[in-house]
Formats: structure tokens, C-alpha cells, sequence
């Protein structure tokens, strides 16, 4: 029965739970443009990319001077704050190049939608061209906090349970930043200026409100959330332009499903894209084989779909979404 | 406009001309120098390249005839971009034989697409697929790689001796792994192991998890990755460590490299696996040779490279021509017995016999003894990593 637990847990709640709060904090920075700025922003991959590639650089940097007063924790952390302030410069630098001229033009939130593929595509390429198209890893310090075999000898049990350092780091930022967040946009006065603005764009510059501070405190937030997740997905798997460009659609897919504009909505989609990609993909026989007696174990994997179909999962809530209930979840503006 | 035409017929003359005078032999190399075993490439083509510039440094060949090597990149992936490689080292560098390609489905793709319309002889150092055996080449191509099957029978008695009887299979989801993993389940099934799951895995994901989390449910005594070593494969392992899926890890070819030690580090210790190779004395000038160009020459398919670069070259001295029409009807006769036996670093001698009207058998670094439809009869090296370190355990 325990063991049933350990396995789940190793296998499917952990790695769900760290995929899950890093799809969270991407969809949230989806969401947060949807809300503010009116158009759904697929640049927001390959701002994530880039943003992981100039904290791969400040690493490497920082590794050379040789600073690693953070261990056991990796050096990477020391340099999201550098990659977030070079994040919020380039998105400014964007908005002030690209998106103002449309958002004065009064451009049709399609327009923007193309605009922004434009964008994602030469950060794409920039990326590729700077740091290449090769894997990098830039990760250092404990690998883990428990190790499989660790919690055997440990429990006593016949399963491991391995929770990896980069797993708890990945939870315990996103917490912190959305917590953050929740407080700034209920709390304080941009924030509530920002939830006004994204109600009723007109109400709210009849009510004094400067729509380019929001504007801009929304690319500022945007940023922080692409380093912040970028970085720490890069740091638990592996930075490669090409799977940052990938974590698009899942990210979509959580901002849809907990309706496009709704914070909360994002967060809960994010945990269940996680929980759906991998838990339909996972083969529960070995969960199963800890429940039932030996002669009750079936021969098959127990696995509903194959792992070559993992990315479809989001590709079907999605379109499922799309079809039954187009606002998601949480009553965000249909798209 | 007239003056032109006639400079430029000039030129063309001249160009001819000294191509006639003094023969330049051009063997294409295509590996795949970008992609996924971009990390073996470049010692496999040093290999190749040493045994050219021994033949052309002999001057025996052909009456004196140069060799030089034109690289060309197969990316070891994508079919129409080795194709279009291959197709410009025949048409445009007008090379006279290939040695390639290095994965099994660019090199089927070279071999239907430019060897056979054009006639060329190709002889690859690692595609293993099963599927080459069988395919249509009209006897244009060879290789001193063995097939799968091969393999696929060393990897089941390693396993069986070592006392493995349960193990889950991953595969990298192309011509090479499906071949693989597939000929390799039929074997060992056959000899009384069990497959718990032959599952495949895309290369290039950020994440494996899921694949891994498959594997373990399944579970068995070790994991088999049939994979690439800077790619799905290596990931596969990693995740399988992180999550203490799997203890041992058996690898095929296509993962014995210093970059997964390097990756992986301390739990790939116990883990084994076979690749290609023998225990000639050949092994050795080729480690001598490498020492000097900090080349690791013990590393997977550098002999077969070798091999494969000097069993053209001296099947051209045999038919005295060095057009690939004459040659491919050599090849078998100068790689096998009858004749004196050589090694690398004999090459010179091998060409001075040939010259006089002698025959050779050609051992060369990987053991050589071409069987059925040209492909090696396959010495296989049994390796097991120990503390951080790949080590030949014997040979099979």
C-alpha cells in the first residue's frame, strides 16, 4: 500500500507538481498579456528562451569568478536576477519597437496575435544564433535532497522515492511568485490600476489611470515570470531553443483551460496539463501489482496511451476546451 | 565578348589538362559531423583520413596517384539534406567512392538516391541496420560494420551470462533502433529472456520522465537504450537516474562514448554493453597514430573507418582503376583470404603486392572478413564501465 503511494508519488506527483508550477508561472505570463494587453502572446516560449540563455551566460560568468557561496544550492539562481532585469529591457525594447505602433494604431487583437509570431520567430533565431542550437546544461551544486536509493535503505521500503533539489526549487518559486503576485494585483496600487485597466480599458483612462505605466509594469511582470520559470525549467531538464519553443503549447493550453486573463485560472490549468500529460501516460502496473494480489495483476502496462503521445494530451483538452466551454474553467474573456 | 569565350575555353583547357597529367584520386567521407553522434564523427573521419594520406604518402598507388579526402556532412537525422550532401560530393567534387554514410537511414537514403544512379561504390563504417543487407545496391555497397542481427545475438548472451533474464527496451524511434531493439527482442525472447516493454523515445525532448516512468512500471532487471549517446539515449539515463528507475544500463553502439561518462558520471559505474570492434594487432598502430593527433582511436567505428577508407583504396590498385564500375567487383577479394594478411600501417606494402599481381587478405583494425551481401561477419567488444572509466572486458 505504501509502496503503491512512493510509486505514484516518484513517478507521476513530483515530476507533475515541479512541470505543473513551471507551466503555471508560463501561463500566467500568457495570461497576464491576454488580460492587460488584448492579445494572446506567442512570443512568450522564446522570451523564456531567451531570457534562460542570459542567465546561462551570467552562470558561466559568475562560475568563473568562482562564486558559490549559494551551495548546495546551483549558481544559476544567483543569475535570474540579472537575466530578469536583461528580460524586462528586451521586452521593453520590443513593446516600445513593435507592439506600441499597432497598440496606437488601434490594430485588431489578430493583428497583434500575428505580430507576436513575428517576434517569437526572431527571438527564436536570436537565440539560436547566440548560444546555439546544442543542449546546455548549467546546472551545479546537490542534485538531490533525497535519493532513491537513500529513502530505500531509509524506509525500508522495496520502491525509492527521489525528489531532486531543482524540483523543489521549481515548486517553492512558483509559490513565491505567485503569492507575490496575487499580493501585487489585489494589494497594491499599480496592481489594482492593472485589474482596472484589463475590466474596462476606457473606465479606467476616464479614471485618470496612465495606460503606458501599466503597459509597462506589465512587460516588467512578464519578464520576471519568463526568467524565473525559464531559467528553472532549463536548470531541471535541459536548455535547447527548440523545447522552449515547444513548452508553447502546453503553456497555451493551461492559460486556455483556466480561461485566457484569469490568474487563478492559469495556475490551476498549469497543474492540470502536468497531472494530465503525464499521469495518462504513465503505465500504473507496477501501482497496480503493490494493491492487488499477485494472481489479480493484469499481464499489460495498465498505460492508457503510449508516451509518444504525450504532447497530444494538451493538444486534446485544448481543442476540448475550445468546444465546451470556451471562457475555461474560470470565466476568463472567451478568445 | 569573343576575347572572353577565348580566355575562358583557355582556362577550361588548362584545368583539364592538369587534372590528366598527374591522377588526383577524391574519396568522399560523409558523417554526420552535426546531429545526435556528433561527438564520434570526427575520430571516425580521422580514421578514414589516415589511411588516405598513408596510401597517398606511399606513392604506390596506381602509378603515383594522389588521394585527397572531400568531407561532406550526412547529419546522421535527416535523409534529404545527406542525400543533397552526397549528391555534391559525386557531382560537383566528382569524387571517385564514398566512405559513409554513418546512420543507417541517411546511408540507405545515399545508397537509393545518388550511389546506385550513379554507379559509385560506398562502403559505410556503422550503419548496422539489418535492413542494408537486404537492400538493392547493385553491389555498389559494402560495409565493415556488421549487421544488427549480429548484434543483437552478442548483446542476448552478454546479458544471459551476466544472469539477466528480465529487461525493459527503449529505443531511439528510427531505422537503427526500431532494427535493433526489434531483431535484438526476437533473439533474446528466443533464448529465454524476457522483454518487459519495447517502448521507442524521439530525440531532441527537454524531458524524459514519461518515458522513464513507462520503463519502471514495467520494470526488469536493467535497461536496455538503444539510442545516441548526445541525445534521447543520454536523457533516458538521466532521467532514469534521477527517479532510481533502473540500476544497470546495457549500451549498444551507439552509446559508448566519453561524453555519457562525462554526463552521467558515477551511477553509470556496472552498466555494459558491446560495440564493434576486435583485438588485432592493427588496434594498435591505429592508438599509436591517434596519441600523436590527440585522437582516441579506441573509440567506436574509428577502425571500421580506417577499414573502410583502405578496402577502396586497395580494391583500386586490384582492378587498376579508379573508377568505383571497376572496383566494387575487388572488394571482396582483397578483404578476405586468400593472401598475405595485413594490417594498418602496411598499407604501402599491400598496394606494392597487389601491384606485382599478388593477392592480400585485408584484416586492418576491425578484424575484416566480408561475408554474404558485403558487410562484416562482426567482432564484437564487450565493455563495462568501471569507476568512470570504459573497459574492454573481452571479445566476442
Amino acid at each position: 500500500m505504501l509502496d503503491a503511494a512512493i510509486v505514484l508519488a516518484n513517478f507521476v506527483v513530483i515530476p507533475a507538481l515541479s512541470y505543473g508550477s513551471l507551466l503555471a508561472l508560463g501561463a500566467l505570463g500568457v495570461t497576464l498579456v491576454y488580460a492587460v494587453l488584448r492579445f494572446a502572446n506567442f512570443a512568450h516560449g522564446d522570451t523564456m528562451s531567451v531570457a534562460t540563455m542570459m542567465a546561462i551566460y551570467c552562470t558561466w560568468w559568475l562560475q568563473s569568478l568562482g562564486i558559490d557561496f549559494i551551495r548546495p544550492l546551483p549558481t544559476a539562481l544567483l543569475a535570474i536576477p540579472f537575466a530578469a532585469l536583461g528580460t524586462v529591457g528586451l521586452l521593453l525594447v520590443i513593446d516600445r519597437l513593435v507592439y506600441r505602433h499597432y497598440r496606437q494604431a488601434k490594430a485588431p487583437p489578430i493583428t497583434l496575435v500575428i505580430v507576436s509570431v513575428g517576434v517569437m520567430l526572431i527571438l527564436h533565431g536570436l537565440s539560436r544564433m547566440i548560444i546555439g542550437v546544442d543542449e546546455q546544461r548549467f546546472f551545479d551544486g546537490g542534485r538531490f535532497i533525497v535519493s532513491a536509493g537513500e529513502f530505500k535503505e531509509w524506509s525500508g521500503l522495496k520502491e525509492g522515492l527521489a525528489i531532486k533539489s531543482t524540483q523543489v526549487i521549481a515548486i517553492v518559486s512558483a509559490v513565491t511568485l505567485m503569492a507575490y503576485l496575487f499580493y501585487f494585483l489585489q494589494r497594491t496600487r499599480t496592481g489594482k490600476a492593472m485589474r482596472a485597466f484589463a475590466d474596462n480599458e476606457e473606465l479606467a483612462l476616464l479614471s485618470g489611470i496612465r495606460p503606458q505605466k501599466i503597459v509597462t509594469s506589465c512587460w516588467i511582470l512578464v519578464a520576471v515570470l519568463a526568467a524565473v520559470s525559464g531559467t528553472v525549467y532549463g536548470l531541471d531538464k535541459v536548455y535547447k531553443p527548440f523545447t522552449y519553443f515547444q513548452l508553447l503549447l502546453p503553456i497555451f493550453a493551461a492559460a486556455v483551460v483556466g480561461g485566457m486573463g484569469s490568474p487563478v485560472g492559469a495556475i490551476l490549468g498549469g497543474y492540470l496539463i502536468a497531472f494530465s500529460e503525464i499521469g495518462l501516460t504513465y503505465a500504473f502496473k507496477r501501482v497496480a501489482g503493490h494493491l492487488l494480489p499477485p494472481s489479480w495483476v493484469p499481464d499489460g502496462l495498465l498505460q492508457l496511451i503510449s508516451t509518444d503521445y504525450k504532447f497530444a494530451v494538451s493538444f486534446t483538452i485544448l481543442v476540448a476546451v475550445l468546444l465546451l466551454r470556451p471562457t475555461g474553467l474560470f470565466r476568463g474573456q472567451a478568445s | 565578348m569573343k576575347k572572353f569565350a577565348v580566355i575562358l575555353f583557355a582556362f577550361v583547357v588548362m584545368s583539364v589538362s592538369t587534372v590528366n597529367s598527374q591522377e588526383t584520386i577524391k574519396l568522399g567521407v560523409i558523417y554526420g559531423f552535426t546531429g545526435p553522434i556528433e561527438s564520434l564523427t570526427p575520430a571516425m573521419a580521422w580514421g578514414a583520413e589516415l589511411a588516405v594520406s598513408e596510401v597517398s604518402d606511399s606513392g604506390a598507388l596506381l602509378n603515383g596517384a594522389s588521394v585527397e579526402v572531400v568531407r561532406a556532412d550526412s547529419t546522421c537525422t535527416d535523409s534529404a539534406v545527406a542525400t543533397a550532401a552526397a549528391e555534391r560530393l559525386v557531382t560537383a567534387d566528382k569524387v571517385n567512392a564514398i566512405v559513409g554514410g554513418d546512420c543507417s537511414g541517411v546511408t540507405g537514403a545515399i545508397l537509393q538516391n545518388v550511389a546506385r544512379p550513379n554507379g559509385i561504390v560506398m562502403i559505410s563504417p556503422s550503419a548496422t541496420s539489418p535492413g542494408l543487407s537486404v537492400a538493392e545496391d547493385d553491389g555498389l555497397f559494402f560495409r565493415t560494420a556488421p549487421s544488427d542481427a549480429r548484434q543483437a545475438q552478442v548483446m542476448t548472451d552478454i546479458l544471459l551470462e551476466r544472469g539477466y533474464p528480465s529487461v525493459a527496451v527503449t529505443y531511439t524511434n528510427n531505422d537503427y533502433g526500431k532494427a535493433l531493439s526489434d531483431s535484438f527482442s526476437t533473439v533474446y525472447q528466443a533464448a529465454g529472456g524476457k522483454v518487459t516493454i519495447n517502448t521507442s523515445h524521439e530525440d531532441g525532448k527537454g524531458d524524459y520522465s514519461a518515458e522513464v516512468g513507462a520503463l519502471a512500471a514495467a520494470g526488469g532487471d536493467a535497461l536496455v537504450v538503444i539510442g545516441y549517446l548526445d541525445q534521447g539515449g543520454r536523457g533516458i539515463i538521466q532521467a532514469s537516474v534521477d527517479t532510481g528507475a533502473f540500476e544497470t544500463y546495457i549500451l549498444p553502439d551507439g552509446m559508448i562514448g566519453e561524453s555519457l561518462i562525462e554526463n552521467i558520471g558515477d551511477p553509470l559505474n556496472g552498466s555494459f554493453g558491446q560495440a564493434p570492434g576486435s583485438d588485432t594487432q592493427g588496434v594498435a598502430y591505429l592508438i599509436e597514430e591517434g596519441a600523436a593527433d590527440s585522437i582516441d582511436a579506441k573509440a567506436v567505428f574509428v577502425g571500421e573507418s580506417y577499414d573502410a577508407a583502405a578496402l577502396i583504396l586497395l580494391a583500386m590498385q586490384a582492378a587498376n582503376s579508379s573508377k568505383s564500375i571497376d572496383i566494387k567487383d575487388h572488394i571482396f577479394a582483397v578483404a578476405n583470404a586468400p593472401g598475405e594478411k595485413i594490417l594498418p600501417g602496411e598499407l604501402g606494402q599491400a598496394l606494392t603486392i597487389l601491384a606485382n599481381g599478388g593477392e592480400i587478405d585485408y584484416v586492418g583494425a576491425s578484424d575484416v572478413e566480408l561475408i554474404g551481401p558485403g558487410e562484416a561477419s562482426g567482432r564484437y567488444r564487450e565493455i563495462e564501465i568501471i569507476d568512470g572509466e570504459i573497459e574492454t572486458v573481452r571479445f566476442r
